[in-house]
């Protein structure tokens, strides 16, 4: 750990390019798998037999290939298809894809939740399909549903770094870069998992506040 | 004004319903009785399409009930229902509760709806408890907002399904004082109940149902008191004279 301080205060802007594509990848990807993952859900819970079973073979496909894989075959094979993506714009949807099937389980599991009761009232009152959801169900599942939701937040944090490997400068490949020039192998990485930490550390006390609410009710 | 004929319903191997034909009239307060797995509840669902069936024939003023035909959100708004379990939206105050249905299925004006609903929840004796939420009261005026939100759609029925069945005895009263002042100004009911003295005192026929057909039906002090048929008679002595 020679001259940490030193090198830390060397490398840190550099590093500070990585940690603005990290941020970039992992809220384009939260957003993007939120996104899909709702849809998914709600396919699931739609009580249409066809769609159900083609949003639960979708979330197996996606659930059975390693990010990786998917990372690549976006980048590397599409483009053979005719549909070329920037390396920023693979790494996003890749890892949005990947983590929707996730998203999705956990909104099913959410909805699933709510007492059968509450479905009945809101039919009562003349509510179809759509409006129970948006009006009694989804209000409900909210809450259950955000202290995992906050998991998968610090999760998609860290395996953003899985861009790398499709050429994404981003906090993990900037360190890589760095370090392999200037052999300070020990201060880069060191600085780099700080780096990483500091920025969990506010989401996971956001999953306790989440957890917390979700425990008073 | 609701009509059923030969209703039939299984759920799975299980016939629940074995052929159910009967009648309301407008303004008629009717309770059904019977032990309990004997298909009461399942009528009522039925009524409002909570519940499909498999033959014969339910119809509201005239409209057929299809729980998958776009009328039964007609049928719905036309005949509330107040469940056993309340079924109060949780996350919601009390007079949102109340003017949900209104406010976003019938699409009425806010300003409107709000004091239809704010006078509806003095008549069931909670208009200070308007902004509280549910899980904050007691089960007998969670009940009494469940009537206010079924009357706050203006129906022209309202379906009871064992209202006060999952109520500590000292909260029965209230419940039920509120369903016998709808019952004096002519509100159409159907009462699923356990309560003897409401039916013999409110309603103005009952129907005794065992094993998925009506075994009796008349007059309600007639049935209650001078039941005919050997499975009231057993009913009823069982429900009065527990011990």
């Amino acid at each position: 750990m020679k001259g940490f301080w030193h090198d830390a205060v060397e490398f840190f802007p550099i590093l500070m390019n990585g940690v603005a594509l990290t941020i970039i990848v992992t809220i384009g990807s939260l957003l993007l798998s939120t996104v899909l993952g709702l849809i998914w859900a709600m396919m699931r819970v739609s009580g249409i037999k066809a769609l159900s079973m083609l949003s639960a073979s979708l979330i197996n496909v996606i659930r059975g290939i390693p990010i990786i894989v998917l990372l690549f075959y976006l980048y590397f094979v599409m483009p053979d298809l005719g549909v070329t993506l920037s390396a920023l714009q693979a790494a996003i949807l890749g890892l949005g894809i990947a983590y929707s099937a996730y998203q999705a389980e956990n909104f099913r599991a959410g909805i699933e939740a709510i007492d059968k009761g509450q479905i009945e009232a809101a039919q009562s009152i003349g509510m179809g399909w759509w409006l129970t959801m948006r009006r009694v169900i989804l209000p409900q599942a909210v809450r259950i549903v955000l202290p995992p939701y906050g998991n998968v937040m610090i999760m998609m944090l860290k395996d953003s770094s899985q861009a790398s490997t499709i050429t994404v400068a981003e906090l993990a490949l900037q360190g890589k870069l760095i370090a392999s020039s200037t052999f300070k192998n020990t201060n880069v990485f060191t600085l780099v998992a700080l780096m990483y930490l500091t920025m969990s550390i506010p989401l996971i006390l956001l999953v306790r506040h989440f957890e917390k609410r979700a425990g008073k009710k | 004004m609701i009509e059923l004929s030969d209703v039939h319903k299984s759920f799975g191997q299980n016939e629940v319903l074995k052929g159910i034909t009967a009648k309301v009239e407008k303004g008629e307060v009717v309770c059904i009785i019977g032990p309990s797995g004997s298909g009461k509840s399942t009528i009522l669902r039925c009524i409002n399409g909570l519940e499909s069936y498999d033959r014969g024939d339910i119809s509201v003023e005239g409209l057929k009930v299809d729980r998958d035909a776009p009328s039964i959100v007609n049928i719905r708004t036309q005949v509330s229902m107040v469940f056993q379990r309340f079924n109060l939206f949780p996350h919601r105050t009390v007079l949102e509760n109340v003017i949900e249905g209104p406010l976003f299925v019938k699409k009425e004006p806010r300003a409107q709806v709000t004091e239809r609903g704010r006078a509806l929840l003095a008549q069931v004796g909670l208009a200070e408890k308007a902004d509280a939420h549910p899980p904050q009261l007691s089960g007998g005026q969670q009940q009494r907002v469940a009537i206010a939100r079924a009357l706050a759609m203006q129906p022209k029925a309202i379906l009871f399904d064992e209202p006060t069945s999952a109520l500590d005895p000292e909260l029965v009263g209230d419940v039920l004082g509120v369903m016998r002042k709808l019952a004096d100004d002519g509100m159409t009911m159907v009462v699923v109940t356990h309560e003897m003295g409401f039916a013999r005192d409110v309603a103005d026929r009952v129907l005794f149902i065992d094993g998925g057909i009506i075994v009796e039906q008349g007059p309600a002090k007639t049935l209650l008191n001078q039941p005919q048929h050997p499975r009231t008679q057993d009913f009823l002595r069982r429900v009065l004279h527990p011990l």
